[in-house]
């Protein structure tokens, strides 16, 4: 039954089965009604942790070292248990900040340093070589094996056969076809591959119910229980030292160190990442994961010892443990089982390969050869509209590329090494990422420089203490520098570094390299401060649990449902151009392509957020969006965002006051409108009366003169006179307000040229000399002989001069009466002041009688001297040329009037 | 969040105390001759902590789940 076209047929019909299940998971996900968003799926999914290593390899192990084979599995189990701590705020944080592979978290984490990222993906895919190799390996020598059914035949020695006939490279092959069919069908680019997920958790179950059948056949069919198994194997010196192991520090020490290595790397194996935090649809579900997950391990370890001590009964020699799988069943004629042996090993392979594949592609094009191929101007890349097909294109050769390199470490390596120490040289590599991951979660003093430090000084003492010495084993390099060290140096012969003996290889190389890489990655990091990137990012990652937005949608809605939606915020026409530019960003010609995802959804909200704010959006998408339920997180940063609403209304409540100040600017500015219109109430009121006085004396003289012809000449002379002089007073008055009105609208004219202050003074002195005479009063001057020269009109100047004369000449007695002008220069102005010896004015007068229609003196008990304009007038002029105008006065001491205006031309003239 | 925290430090306590129990010296303390029910000691001892660890990890975190 089992010849080689039955196997053939039997692989690719399994393969093909799994295509049909990613299809039809890829459909119903892309109906919204996803396979993998539950927990189980999930749960099973992270199982891919358990390849051809656990399925061939454990068995190896367990007949060579006994529980030697546990620890891989311990770890993980730990590692889940705080899987609600650390796994869940590594999906959170990847969620946050879209990552997509663990070279993207490190990137990210340290200020989204390229170099990081690149460094990450040559560290992952070299460390991860040996690990597909052994993939490769086990496939290959079952398939060689079972072929040869029934005879018992171990395969020749890798490396020998020639290319042509060496399984080893079909199965290669095969894979890469296969991966690349399977992973890169289409690009997400959220790199969320839904139906792959459906696979591996199906191809999980496949592997165990293959092993459980094993299992229980050597168990139960071939012995009598595991009490039976148990007993023969003590009948056996070699076999009953198996129950127990060395009872020596080194092998407590080993034990310790598997256990911790294997606790890191089912967090760190680029596909553990892939699956347990990029394809995760919801945090929720590492809950279940916690116990389903280690409970899976528990159950494929059961029957490991049984079968290997089954194995070691039936073969006392000449016969690979790590075939015991599958030479026990095929001994004991069992071709069925055998079949599915094969088929479950075959499935625990290509479980591995496609996602570790799919993964690294994804690393090696995202941080390897993108921004390579961006950074090289010539290919004008960034103007190229659709970079998808390019994408896939590299992610396909990097697929290729990766299965020849681990088929180059099976031929060059492989046979030196049984299953579980190839893979355990993975193990230690993914462990460098360790410090830079766990460290970047929780300890925001890491920097760039750090974190480069940390991860090249591991890897290197990996490559020096593991990786090389495995090629040296094999011949590939001398094993002089394995037995002497480089150059000849004890101290460093790679397995012994520094002299350190007592620990096993693996636990040698992670003592080592975790040494290096933690010191550096510390000591690095501590010789700055992080800058302001890195604090962000560092913020972003350590503190996502108590920064924790409102993750991505889970579910999706139609362009159809969304646009629209958009259409009646923005306007239709706007929404779908801003729907068409999402589009072309994603590579999509129209916008009816856009998928139904969580992304468009993203793409919608926050198009309507910036219209109608976050919290409104967010109820308005949710609206048209078939969600998936919500779980606590959610929940949680729903309440989150409620608080971030009660900022909002902070913002509100410091808007309102803002604009209760404003309405009080507002009511003091009316306040001053009102008061300027009182003002100008007063003034017409004024300007009314005071026109009113002379017009009723030259009215009450005129209608005498009227009524009574009789009155006499000298009477009527008088009459006239007073007559002339009011109209004279009322003319003055006028020809003032109008003035006055000019000044203050500013449409006044003025010519303004150098005049020289003495000469106006002088000038308007002889036109008020005749006033000052027929009074009485002693006019004196003090001019300087230097000039006094001001900017200014003349005529205006004179208008303020014979004003401050006028005024002065009136308050003064007759006869006694004594006004002095003084012109002088104070240093940049020139000073001008006309000083009585009249009652002087009042303190409390002193700046009224500058305002309009405001006379020295009581207005009811004084005949007033003036219009009462004539200062209000001068100041202004005065103060439109630059200067000022004011008076000081001691009560019964005289008044002194003072201006000064800026010197014309200063020094320099 | 105090529902989930709670889990999860019931969670953290159950990794030091599977770290304690899977670790020299409690295992040197199984690791010598002897069965139960037929099972070599060692083996019967990892393996029954190991269950009982899952089965406390399951109850930890699937008990708070409303």
């Amino acid at each position: 039954m089992l010849q080689g076209w039955v196997v053939v047929l039997a692989s690719f019909a399994y393969l093909g089965v799994l295509f049909a299940i990613a299809y039809q998971a890829d459909r119903r996900a892309d109906a919204g009604r996803s396979v993998i968003a539950n927990p189980l799926v999930y749960a099973l999914s992270l199982a891919v942790y358990c390849t051809t290593w656990t399925f061939y390899g454990s068995v190896g192990r367990a007949a060579a070292t006994g529980i030697g084979f546990l620890p891989i599995y311990l770890g993980p189990t730990l590692t889940l248990a705080l899987g609600w701590f650390v796994m869940a705020k590594m999906v959170r944080v990847a969620k946050l900040n879209r990552i997509t592979s663990i070279a993207d978290f490190v990137a990210s984490r340290y200020g989204k340093s390229q170099l990081l990222g690149g460094l990450v993906t040559v560290i992952a895919v070299v460390g991860i070589i040996p690990y597909i190799a052994l993939q490769l390996k086990a496939v290959s020598s079952s398939f060689t094996i079972l072929l040869s059914y029934p005879e018992i035949v171990m395969p020749a020695k890798a490396g020998t056969a020639p290319l042509l006939n060496d399984s080893a490279f079909y199965v290669a092959i095969v894979m890469a076809i296969f991966t690349i069919l399977f992973g890169t069908r289409h690009l997400d680019a959220t790199e969320r591959h839904e139906g792959m997920v459906a696979a591996i958790a199906f191809e999980s179950v496949v592997k165990l119910v293959a092993f459980f059948a094993v299992g229980l056949f050597v168990t139960y069919g071939i012995y009598d229980g595991f009490g039976d198994v148990f007993d023969r194997a003590q009948e056996s010196a070699r076999l009953s030292a198996l129950m127990t192991t060395a009872d020596t520090a080194s092998s407590y020490g080993s034990w310790a160190g598997l256990t911790f290595l294997s606790m890191l790397s089912v967090l760190l194996l680029p596909r553990q990442f892939q699956i347990a935090v990029v394809e995760n649809v919801n945090p929720d579900h590492i809950r279940r994961a916690v116990w389903v997950f280690p409970l899976y391990l528990f159950l494929i370890n059961i029957f490991v010892l049984p079968i290997a001590i089954g194995g070691l009964l039936q073969f006392p020699t000449g016969v690979d443990a790590d075939t015991f799988v599958l030479t026990l069943p095929m001994a004991h004629q069992q071709q069925a089982i055998a079949l599915l042996v094969f088929i479950g090993g075959l499935s625990a392979a290509t479980g591995m390969v496609i996602v570790e594949t799919i993964a690294l592609s994804t690393m090696v094009c995202n941080d390897l050869v993108m921004p390579v191929l961006l950074r090289m101007r010539s290919l004008r890349l960034h103007e190229r509209q659709d970079l998808s097909g390019l994408l896939l294109e590299i992610r396909r050769w990097a697929i290729g590329l990766i299965l020849m390199l681990g088929y180059i470490y099976f031929r060059s390596a492989g046979e030196a090494y049984a299953l579980v120490s190839i893979g355990l040289i993975s193990f230690a590599a993914v462990a460098q990422f360790a410090p830079a991951v766990i460290g970047g979660l929780y300890w925001k003093g890491g920097t760039r420089e750090g974190a480069l430090a940390g991860l090249i000084a591991g890897f290197l003492v990996w490559a020096y203490t593991l990786l090389l010495p495995s090629f040296a084993k094999s011949g590939w390099l001398p094993a002089e520098y394995m037995a002497h060290g480089l150059f000849g140096i004890e101290l460093l012969r790679p397995q012994r570094l520094f002299g350190l003996t007592g620990l096993d290889e693996i636990s040698h190389c992670l003592f080592w390299s975790l040494f290096a890489n933690i010191g550096a990655y510390l000591g690095v990091s501590l010789l700055r401060a992080p800058n302001a990137r890195e604090v962000r990012q560092a913020t972003l990652f350590v503190d996502a649990e108590e920064r924790g937005r409102v993750a991505g949608w889970r579910g999706g809605a139609p362009v159809a449902d969304l646009l629209p939606l958009a259409g009646r915020f923005l306007g239709p026409e706007r929404a779908r151009d801003a729907f068409e530019r999402h589009a072309r960003s994603r590579g999509l010609a129209v916008v009816e392509d856009l998928p139904a995802d969580a992304r468009l959804v993203q793409f919608a909200e926050s198009l309507l957020a910036g219209a109608i704010g976050s919290a409104s959006a967010r109820v308005m998408v949710a609206s048209v969006v078939q969600e998936e339920p919500l779980g606590i997180d959610e929940v949680m940063n729903i309440l989150d965002e409620a608080s971030q609403v009660r900022a909002y209304s902070h913002e509100l409540e410091e808007k309102s006051r803002e604009l209760e100040r404003a309405t009080a600017e507002l009511r003091e500015a009316n306040e001053r409108l009102r008061e300027l219109d009182r003002l100008k109430d007063d003034f017409m009121s004024t300007v009314s009366h005071e026109l009113r006085t002379p017009l009723t004396s030259i009215r009450a003289f005129s209608e005498m003169l009227f009524d009574d012809p009789e009155i006499e000449i000298e009477e009527r002379k008088r009459f006239l006179g007073i007559i002339v002089g009011e109209t004279g007073r009322l003319t003055r008055l006028i020809n003032q307000i109008l003035d006055l009105a000019k000044l203050e609208s500013g449409r006044a004219e003025w010519s303004t040229v150098a005049v020289d202050l003495a000469v106006v003074v002088r000038e308007s002195a002889e036109s008020m000399g005749q006033v000052y005479r027929d009074k009485g009063v002693a006019l004196t001057f003090d001019l300087p002989a230097a000039e006094t020269v001001v900017l200014g009109d003349r005529d205006r100047l004179t208008q303020v001069l014979i004003n401050l004369l006028s005024n002065a000449q009136k308050f003064v007695a007759a006869g006694t009466g004594q006004v002095r002008v003084a012109v002088r220069r104070a240093g940049d102005v020139i000073r001008v002041e006309v000083a009585d010896n009249g009652p002087g004015v009042p303190p409390e007068e002193r700046e009224t009688i500058f305002e309009k229609f405001r006379q020295g003196g009581s207005v009811l008990t004084d005949k007033p001297h003036g219009t009462g304009l004539g200062l209000p007038i001068s100041r202004q002029i005065i103060e439109y040329f630059g200067g000022s105008l004011w008076v000081e006065s001691d009560p019964g001491g005289g008044a002194t009037f003072i201006f000064t205006l800026p010197v014309f031309g200063g020094d320099d003239r | 969040m105090n529902r989930s925290r709670l889990a999860a430090q019931r969670l953290v306590a159950l990794f030091l105390l599977g770290c304690l129990l899977f670790n020299f010296p409690l295992l040197a303390l199984f690791n010598r001759g002897g069965e139960v029910f037929g099972i070599p000691l060692l083996y019967a001892y990892i393996f029954g902590v190991w269950l009982a660890l899952i089965a406390l990890m399951a109850f930890a975190a699937e008990r708070e789940q409303s």
